[in-house]
């Protein structure tokens, strides 16, 4: 579904230069789901707006559904191709009511911007007709979490890429987020890129992941081989280690370059 | 320990005036705390903050903070008038804030807001508050003091700006520090790394540490003991590394929804939330551990 080739991003030029994306290749089949994983700054983020179209200057091969993809994305791919963000609070326009939020994408690709399938869409993430007409600041965090997750899939895409979308939430918000995704997932036959820096997230949502540092991938896992605590690169064993909670042992055997 | 506890809290209330009428952010808290480790944990709106800040006095200016005891190593905070708060704030009690990019002045370098901390609270020449500062940069494993005291806070990484902040923290050597998500804004290695370095500091001096955080795992292993908060009120206090084994529904509802790594599950439990659980009866945070 997802072909990634030789994927590299590079910010800035001369002297400032940096090398976001170095290198990355992956490939995501239909209906998989795959995790990528790393501490900020590894380009995982950036992997995926450069998938998203988000990003100008990268250089290699994408290609989504069979269709390699240049700088410019057709609306088709914008329609299948959906993206759901961090920060629940930035994402909202804090001006446009929920109802508007979710109409705005129908317009744009000329489909049916109707009230029953606004009202629809909200039911199917959990919340009811009362919700359409309130502004982003009438609403929980996990609520605008769900509107954000609305607005993706009123699009009917085949493909959601999502960027750290429960890490904002309470664990207990996160867990109904995360549960609303899979079951999105199983019922329309979706494919998903996770980022994420929380291994625990990625191990239940994901099948296979990699790991990045520094622009790379350093190494590409099944996930079976993370539940059998078995990563062979040392820093997987590191991030699944420090995972695990607080021990003086552990942090005596970082290697320190801060 | 037959001393005074360092801190008494008892039936602690802060209530906030809205246009909308009062709204209680905490509901009758009441701990006591030692020279240890205590956490506190609570999803958003638990009250864990407030907790902290009306410690220290740090409130809004539509709050009303009330409680029957608020006692700090003997002296009472409720009846202290404002030169004896300036007084315990940083030396007596000080407070580690969650993000370093906000909570340091950009303006001034790192090592005038480090000595400047030492210098409220010492009457002492600026060669010493400038030795002193170097020296506590050094046992918060920064490299290059020197370079670091004349770095501005943008050109820190997180992690260093962290340790500067806890270093401005222990210089005039508090007898209590409370940490409020002092390392969310941290990648997860580097956060434990700069919790080492507290609880070194905190271990050798015998300071108390209240750490408020929203993670459940990290405050199990990190603390010797634990108050769990909901809707302004604690639900139940307990051994730290008992966590896992904890009784109240609210605390095991939400370890139950914490994805975990070696287990493959459809989909994940989610939390009931119990009305009864805002109703229920004040739970006393306990005696030091």
């Amino acid at each position: 579904m997802i072909e990634i080739e030789r994927l590299n991003v590079v910010f800035g030029h001369r002297a400032s230069l940096v090398h976001a994306v170095d290198d990355v290749s992956f490939r995501v089949d239909r209906g998989e789901s795959f995790g990528l994983v790393g501490e900020s700054g590894s380009g995982k983020s950036t992997v995926l707006r450069a998938i998203a179209g988000l990003v100008d200057d990268w250089t290699g091969g994408i290609a989504v559904a069979g269709e390699a993809q240049g700088k410019r994305r057709t609306l088709k791919f914008r329609r299948e191709v959906q993206m759901v963000f961090q920060d629940p609070y930035g994402a909202l326009h804090p001006r446009h009511t929920v109802d508007h939020i979710l109409k705005e994408p129908l317009r744009i690709h000329d489909l049916d911007p109707s009230d029953e399938r606004v009202v629809r869409t909200l039911e199917e993430v959990g919340l009811d007709e009362s919700f359409r007409f309130r502004f982003p600041h009438q609403l929980s965090g996990g609520q605008r979490q769900r509107i954000a997750v609305a607005r993706a899939l009123i699009m009917e895409p085949s493909v959601l890429l999502l960027d750290e979308p429960t890490s904002a939430l309470d664990v207990s918000i996160q867990a109904e987020v995360l549960n609303l995704l899979s079951r999105f997932r199983r019922e329309r036959d979706l494919t998903f890129i996770l980022v994420s820096h929380n291994l625990a997230v990625v191990s239940h949502m994901c099948e296979r992941l990699a790991v990045m540092r520094q622009g790379k991938i350093v190494e590409s896992l099944e996930i079976e081989q993370l539940r059998r605590h078995r990563p062979n690169h040392a820093y997987t064993q590191q991030l699944f280690q420090a995972a695990q909670g607080y021990s003086r042992d552990f942090v005596a055997s970082i290697a320190d370059d801060l | 320990m037959s001393e005074a506890p360092l801190l008494e809290v008892e039936d602690l209330h802060v209530t906030f005036h809205t246009p909308k009428g009062p709204v209680e952010a905490v509901r009758g808290v009441s701990f006591i705390l030692g020279r240890e480790k205590l956490g506190i944990v609570g999803e958003s709106g638990s009250g864990k903050s407030q907790t902290g800040r009306a410690i220290l006095g740090l409130m809004d200016r539509r709050a009303v903070v009330r409680a029957k005891t608020l006692r700090f190593a003997g002296t009472d905070l409720l009846t202290a008038d404002a030169a004896t708060m300036r007084r315990i704030r940083g030396a007596g009690i000080s407070m580690i804030l969650q993000d370093p990019k906000y909570s340091l002045n950009p303006v001034m370098s790192v090592g005038r807001q480090i000595a400047e901390a030492f210098l409220v609270h010492h009457k002492t020449t600026r060669q010493e508050a400038r030795r002193r500062t170097l020296e506590i940069l050094e046992a918060v494993r920064i490299r290059d003091p020197e370079r670091v005291y004349r770095a501005y806070p943008h050109e820190l990484s997180g992690g260093m700006g962290q340790r500067v902040m806890i270093a401005m923290m222990m210089i005039p050597e508090p007898e209590i520090i409370i940490a409020d998500e002092p390392t969310s804004a941290l990648d997860v290695t580097v956060s434990l790394q700069v919790l080492a370095i507290l609880d070194d500091m905190v271990t050798r001096r015998g300071t108390g540490l209240i750490l408020i955080s929203h993670d459940l795992t990290l405050v199990a292993s990190y603390c010797d003991r634990v108050l769990i908060m909901y809707a302004g009120r604690i639900m139940e206090s307990c051994a730290a590394d008992q966590l896992t084994n904890a009784e109240h529904p609210y605390t095991r509802g939400l370890l139950n929804c914490l994805p975990k790594i070696d287990e493959e599950s459809e989909s994940l439990p989610t939390l009931v939330r119990d009305p009864s659980w805002a109703a229920d009866e004040v739970v006393d945070g306990g005696p030091a551990g």
